[in-house]
């Protein structure tokens, strides 16, 4: 198979656009892809700091890695979860995140910065190598910085720990370790002025989701799933999801062809869980009928924007947590405080983004 | 040729694309990526006897 646009050999066949390409030109129609979806959910503009939730993971080092290229003010953090038991899983994801960002970010463990770059280093988005949008991709104009936020160091336990202690997820730690990570990147990007807290959910990610939600009709979790969720106070960070529209095999090939060192295993963890078991009947049918799952979240997003799930939006019941201040809809303390037992009476309870520099500092106003 | 998938490996013989190659060894071609000598290829590549395969998860990764 030959690339539309040059006549070499393509390295990626996307049915659902009837559009093969060779790595050059799919790296360029990527980065273009995820530009045209900024700005189509209006997620952010080059004026604003952006957060990137980075994992070592595939979608959200590409993702770090495009928005750079495109000339966006993105930050990244890294959350050590400590999941160690059995699989070195956690230092292995760090050890991926930091190979990526040291060459050209300074990197601040939990406030603290511990390598300062050059401003003048190149970032990925620059460097030479693989294919390279490189005519277009404007000037750096910040040295971009990677926040690295240990849980076991700051609350004092890993995640494995914590949710074996609270019987949380029926003995999986998947339930603790996404109540723990939604909060600290929501407070990291809120607190400390990013405009916009990004991830690297892709498609099948988002797909995998709105089949459970609406196998099971979970009305308010479809009123919420959305490209971009607005910051409802300053506590509540907008979320933004610039690869909403790709395949997962999309964001993969991408990080092969920009050499990109990701963690190829799965969270040990996430081994058999419900998600992969709906991406793996999803990509059943998108074998069978290719643009199958396209359509079904961009239907979705139609039905939502015509207001099919408008009534089903509770964010209106929202009150602070009486501990940390933090939006929540449960009354009295939110779940975050009430798994780390984090009480009422504890004034000093760890404020992880205290020391953490504001964006506007760190990248020049 | 050789075709890796994580820990496994299998030997298959004779001109096949690397299509009918995942479907041989029970995968399903949306899930994973070819790599056929260290190259990314679109899985009508047809594969020879010699050629390494790598066969790469599309999920994966990412927990922190």
């Amino acid at each position: 198979m030959h690339c539309r646009k040059c006549k070499l050999n393509a390295v990626i066949n996307m049915r659902h656009h009837k559009l093969a390409l060779c790595g050059e030109h799919y790296a360029d129609w990527f980065v273009a892809q995820t530009e045209r979806a900024i700005e189509k959910y209006k997620m952010f503009t080059r004026d604003e700091p952006v957060l990137v939730a980075v994992s070592g993971g595939k979608d959200s080092l590409a993702l770090w890695e495009v928005l750079l290229k495109l000339g966006y003010r993105a930050d990244a953090m890294y959350m050590g979860l400590g999941i160690n038991d059995g699989v070195p899983y956690s230092d292995q994801s760090l050890e991926k995140t930091l190979k990526f960002a040291e060459p050209f970010g300074t990197v601040v463990v939990n406030g603290k910065v511990t390598t300062q770059s050059s401003r003048n280093a190149e970032t990925p988005a620059l460097a030479s190598g693989a294919s390279v949008a490189s005519q277009t991709a404007p000037a750096i104009t910040h040295t971009p910085t990677l926040h690295l936020i240990d849980i076991p160091d700051t609350y004092g336990k890993t995640i494995p720990e914590i949710a074996r202690e609270k019987t949380r997820g029926h003995g999986k730690p998947c339930a603790a370790c996404g109540l723990t990570k939604r909060y600290v990147m929501n407070r990291l990007a809120a607190e400390r002025g990013y405009a916009a807290l990004a991830t690297g959910h892709n498609l099948d990610d988002e797909v995998a989701v709105l089949m459970q939600n609406t196998l099971r009709w979970q009305t308010g979790f479809l009123a919420r799933q959305a490209p971009v969720l607005p910051a409802m106070s300053n506590r509540f960070a907008r979320k933004v999801k610039p690869f909403v529209r790709f395949y997962e095999r999309e964001t993969a090939a991408y990080a092969l062809v920009r050499g990109i060192d990701y963690i190829y295993d799965e969270c040990p963890h996430a081994v058999g869980n419900l998600t992969n078991f709906y991406k793996t009947l999803l990509n059943q049918l998108e074998a069978h009928s290719p643009g199958t799952k396209l359509s079904f979240y961009l239907e979705f997003l139609r039905a939502r924007r015509d207001g099919l799930f408008t009534q089903f939006n509770e964010a209106g019941s929202l009150h602070e947590c009486e501990s940390c201040g933090q939006p929540t809809s449960a009354p009295g303390r939110c779940a975050f405080c009430r798994m780390w037992d984090i009480g009422a009476d504890r004034a000093d309870a760890p404020l992880l983004a205290a020391d953490i520099p504001l964006a506007a500092d760190l990248n020049g106003g | 040729m050789e075709i890796t998938f994580r820990e496994k490996k299998w030997e298959l013989k004779g001109n096949i694309t690397a299509r009918d190659a995942i479907k041989k060894i029970g995968l399903e071609p949306e899930a994973v990526l070819v790599v056929v000598n260290g190259e990314l290829k679109t899985d009508d590549a047809l594969l020879k006897e010699e050629d390494q395969v790598k066969l790469i998860a599309v999920i994966s990764g990412g927990a922190g």
